[in-house]
């Protein structure tokens, strides 16, 4: 499509065909069931008559006399034995009935009123007020259908029923009596076009009677094609299968008229006319079974086609589909830079890039085409200036080499370096695309560094992932500049790394930085040799009685030289690490002064993700985006290596602990039960003082819950706390946030404690108790989910039990949750998407209307701030005082 | 307990930000200054309870200054119509 459009469309009117409109544009009217003749040509009024269009290759269409690639399609009609109800509009229907007389037709208004009605209805439509003109229709609906008496002719008019989905009553003396179809058209035809218009409807769009089907279209033979499968069965589509079934059942029905036959038979066979059209427009309507295909497979209607994500408007229309991708399995490289993706050798032997031919690249693009598309770097077609485009699988490569000459375009492989979108869905997120640079490996995953796996979600336990190649030179110039990993270190929520050290990367991190790591001239050398580090080692730390080095002063070799840093470190966060100033044995401060680490062990709060104010949130705020690659790139690599040499292992008698404290737990633990008991005691003899707002029950069970899970654990936590030093690796990773948390420890060695499921203690179960194993009405600590337990010494069955009902609280709250803010997530961006920042500061839309005067009040971009806030003053000082 | 019947200003509730009517020739200085026509401002209807608190009719434009957790205090603008519905 090389022309633009100049036409605009400026207004879209929907609206209902009339019986006369849908027999004037039919081509023929279908009446019999029979589809092929013996020979498998369509016979003419079956449902597949070839006037409804050329769907064959080399087909003429006898209406319009194009093939298959130009005829539009035709379509038919049925003219049906009994009128039968649309299903979609017996709402309308039903309101129309309600707000009319049954006698007369006209609407249940006294006529000066009607006029009066009449006039504000037309000055409404003149102003343009669509809202008020809504509420208008819905107060005038109400009104009529209040009414009682026909103020016309004087009717007294019976109520009108609806039984869903389309059998209309009306309320008699004798009680209900059925109306059929023909009964509510003729009604539906005796409203005056006025009425119509008072009630909200367009009587010259849609006559309230057109609502009642007297003759069904049948769309185009293109609109549902037959497949034909390799055995030579042919399969026909849904609706042309349900168009069959109302052929035979109008067919039918006519017979019985035509015969007289008994009205009973009559009525069964029309209603199941009234069922097949129904279904066959919409075969989701509640209250009726759905119609089925002999194998059971539901049969998909006319609104099933339009209706939601997969159907015409979602799926197909605003659908998009895209070229010059790829999608494999995920696999982690640590090797990788972090802007780097790995791409397999046959993917970027399938992908390609254009590259126009010049007196400089000729050589090179030569050389591509000589290898043509099976050897990798090579090329897969050459596009001729006069637009022709050459495959290099079938001709002699050689000739086409020397025959290139600047202004070929050659669709070249993809190569080291080339720039490209990766992607994980859902993509909630702008950094879940950004862009890499390719490296082509061998085997068959793309690879990408572990560091980058928060901002995509990305774990690789058999996760996919897309490549999506820029073609153009501006995108690619585009991604390159906007999109490349490094330049999304930074989120654009607050400001702070969303891309740090995770797992072993900080276990590493304090490994090497610990005071009692030294490290020989060997051991320096090695781990500096995992970043690349080419320069001389700086003085040893430690002269005699060998040369020694300490993993600060490696760290150190990478900071910048005018660097000032000065921040608590990660295991300072528990009371009895914790630094106040400098002078202090924990070494929990991390102090860095011109870009020397003098004191301070580095972890999570210095290099871990999502930790803002880290050592590499400034790092990146100060020296620039590329300056934080640099060092995740090299620094980072430092720190896994250390882990490598130091066999950061995790093992089971690590977590046993001895006698004696054990011994001091379950001391502790049966002091808090001791007290439990009392509670209850005191609950029993109804002496315990309730909380305020709370019942004597709510009140017993809060000082339970708050006593077993947050008391007994914090209590039991301190007596682990003395025997787990920082010497122990479980302890090293949960302090340092590399992986789990103190309260880990605590439930491996000591105890689970309290379980609950929505705050509470386990109750539901059997009548007074939960399991069977407790007296009804017991409520002690053990028979309400308490664990005294922990994973070290292994659950009892009952136990086992309770951690796994409060287990499945988590598992069903992830799963609503991610639902539910999916469709959130859904709404704000279609409210939002054509927001845009303008040049005077202003939030606009598309159409130029303000939303706010300053983007967020403030101008702040959440990217470039300090959580925020525009300047973060104390880091200023710190900064530049030291 | 306030009773149903008692008769509440609203324009002295806590959470109901300040509004005034912004006078015409000022107007005119803050439309040029931003370069929009009114109807590009937020609307507000003048069936709206505060619209109608400080009298204002249809056409004129309503000062808001509230307080905003980004900027301290935050001067809004709206357009009082007729009707808000979904502009064409």
């Amino acid at each position: 499509m090389d022309s633009v459009l100049t036409t605009r469309i400026s207004k879209i009117r929907l609206g209902l065909m009339s019986p006369d409109e849908i027999r004037r544009m039919s081509v023929t009217t279908i009446a019999t069931t029979d589809v092929y003749d013996n020979d498998g040509l369509p016979i003419d009024g079956g449902v597949m008559d070839k006037r409804m269009g050329a769907i064959e290759p080399g087909e003429v269409c006898p209406v319009c006399g194009n093939t298959r690639d130009s005829c539009p399609g035709h379509f038919g009609h049925i003219e049906l034995a009994k009128p039968v109800i649309h299903v979609s509009f017996v709402k309308y229907i039903l309101m129309y009935l309600k707000a009319t007389c049954e006698a007369c037709g006209r609407i249940k208004i006294p006529e000066d009123e009607r006029q009066e009605y009449l006039k504000l209805l037309r000055d409404l439509e003149d102003l343009g007020l669509v809202y008020l003109k809504k509420r208008f229709h819905e107060y005038i609906r109400k009104k009529a259908s209040a009414t009682t008496t026909c103020p016309h002719c004087g009717t007294a008019s019976h109520k009108v029923k609806l039984d869903r989905p389309y059998t209309f009553y009306v309320q008699t003396e004798k009680g209900l009596r059925k109306i059929t179809p023909s009964e509510i058209r003729e009604r539906l035809e005796k409203i005056p076009d006025e009425d119509v218009r008072l009630l909200g409807g367009d009587p010259k769009e849609a006559r309230p009677e057109w609502m009642i089907l007297t003759v069904l279209p049948v769309p185009p033979r293109s609109v549902r094609p037959s497949i034909t499968l390799e055995t030579g069965i042919r399969s026909e589509d849904d609706l042309t299968h349900k168009l069959v079934d109302i052929v035979r059942v109008n067919n039918r029905l006519r017979e019985h008229i035509e015969s007289g036959a008994p009205s009973a038979i009559i009525e069964e066979e029309w209603e199941l006319l009234q069922y097949h059209v129904a279904t066959y427009i919409d075969n989701e309507v509640s209250g009726i079974p759905v119609a089925k295909h002999r194998s059971g497979k539901v049969l998909k209607g006319i609104a099933q086609r339009l209706k939601g994500k997969e159907g015409r408007f979602r799926g197909d229309l605003r659908g998009k589909r895209v070229d010059y991708s790829a999608r494999t399995v995920v696999s982690p490289d640590p090797s990788l830079s972090i802007n780097e993706v790995g791409v397999p050798e046959e993917v970027a032997k399938t992908l390609t890039i254009p590259e126009r031919v010049t007196p400089w690249n000729i050589e090179f693009l030569r050389k591509l085409v000589l290898n043509g598309p099976d050897k990798w770097p090579g090329a897969n077609y050459i596009v001729r200036p006069d637009g022709r485009k050459i495959s290099l699988k079938y001709v002699d490569r050689k000739v086409v080499a020397e025959s290139l000459e600047p202004g070929f375009i050659v669709e070249r492989h993809l190569l080291n370096g080339d720039i490209v979108l990766f992607n994980r869905q859902p993509s909630l997120h702008r950094i879940s695309v950004m862009a890499h640079v390719v490296r082509v490996l061998p085997y068959k995953t793309l690879r990408l560094n572990p560091l980058v796996c928060p901002p995509y979600n990305a774990d690789f336990d058999g996760d996919e992932m897309n490549l999506h190649i820029p073609q153009g030179e501006e995108a690619r110039a585009e991604a390159r500049i906007l999109m490349l990993v490094e330049k999304h270190i930074l989120t654009p929520r607050y400001g702070g790394p969303i891309i740090g050290g995770l797992q072993d990367y900080i276990s590493g991190a304090y490994l090497l930085t610990v005071k009692s790591t030294v490290l020989t001239k060997e051991k320096a050398a090695t781990i500096l040799s995992a970043s690349g580090y080419r320069g001389s080692l700086p003085e040893p730390a430690i002269l005699k009685p060998r040369e020694f080095w300490t993993g600060k002063q490696l760290v150190s070799l990478f900071l910048p030289k005018d660097f000032n840093y000065r921040r608590n470190s990660k295991i300072g966060s528990a009371s009895v690490l914790r630094c106040l100033d400098e002078d202090c044995p924990h070494d929990s401060l991390v102090i860095i002064r011109n870009g020397v680490l003098l004191e301070g062990v580095l972890d999570k709060a210095s290099i871990g993700r999502e930790e803002p104010e880290s050592l590499m949130h400034w790092l990146i705020k100060d020296y620039g985006e590329n300056y934080g690659r640099f060092f995740m790139d090299k620094v980072y690599k430092m720190f896994v290596r250390v882990c490598e040499m130091y066999g950061l292992t995790m093992s089971y008698d690590q977590l046993v602990l001895s006698e004696y404290a054990k011994k001091s737990i379950e001391d502790t633990i049966r002091e808090e039960l001791r007290e439990i008991d009392e509670l209850i005691q005191l609950y029993r003899e109804g002496k315990l003082t309730p909380r305020p707002g709370k019942t004597l029950e709510e009140s017993l069970e809060d000082e339970i819950v708050d006593a077993l899970s947050k008391k007994l654990l914090d209590k039991v936590a301190d007596v682990i706390t003395q025997y787990f030093k920082l010497t122990n690796p479980v302890v090293v990773m949960a302090r340092t946030g590399a992986r789990g948390n103190p309260v880990n420890l605590t439930q491996m060695s000591g105890l689970l404690g309290q379980q609950t499921v929505r705050g509470k203690r386990l109750t539901r179960g059997f009548h007074g108790r939960m399991l069977t194993h407790f007296k009804p009405g017991d409520i002690g600590a053990e028979a309400r989910g308490f664990i005294k337990s922990g994973f070290v010494d292994g659950l009892n069955p009952l136990e086992l039990f309770f951690h796994a009902a409060a287990g499945r609280e988590g598992l069903i709250d992830t799963a609503v949750r991610t639902s539910q803010s999916g469709y959130m997530q859904r709404r704000l961006i279609n409210a939002l998407q054509d927001l845009r920042v303008y040049y005077d500061g202003t939030v606009r839309t598309a159409t130029g209307e303000i939303v706010q005067l300053v983007y967020g009040e403030d101008g702040v971009d959440p990217m470039k701030s300090d959580h925020g806030k525009a300047v973060n003053i104390d880091r200023l000082i710190n900064r530049y005082m030291g | 307990m306030i009773r149903m019947n008692e008769e509440i200003n609203i324009l002295e509730h806590e959470l109901v930000p300040k509004h005034e009517i912004v006078p015409p020739e000022e107007a005119i200085q803050l439309l040029k200054k931003l370069g929009i026509e009114p109807w590009q401002l937020p609307w507000m209807s003048m069936d709206d309870p505060v619209a109608k608190a400080i009298g204002a009719k249809p056409g004129d434009i309503v000062r808001i200054i509230r307080k905003s957790p980004t900027a301290g205090v935050f001067v809004a603008y709206r357009y009082v119509v007729v009707e808000v519905t979904k502009k064409s």
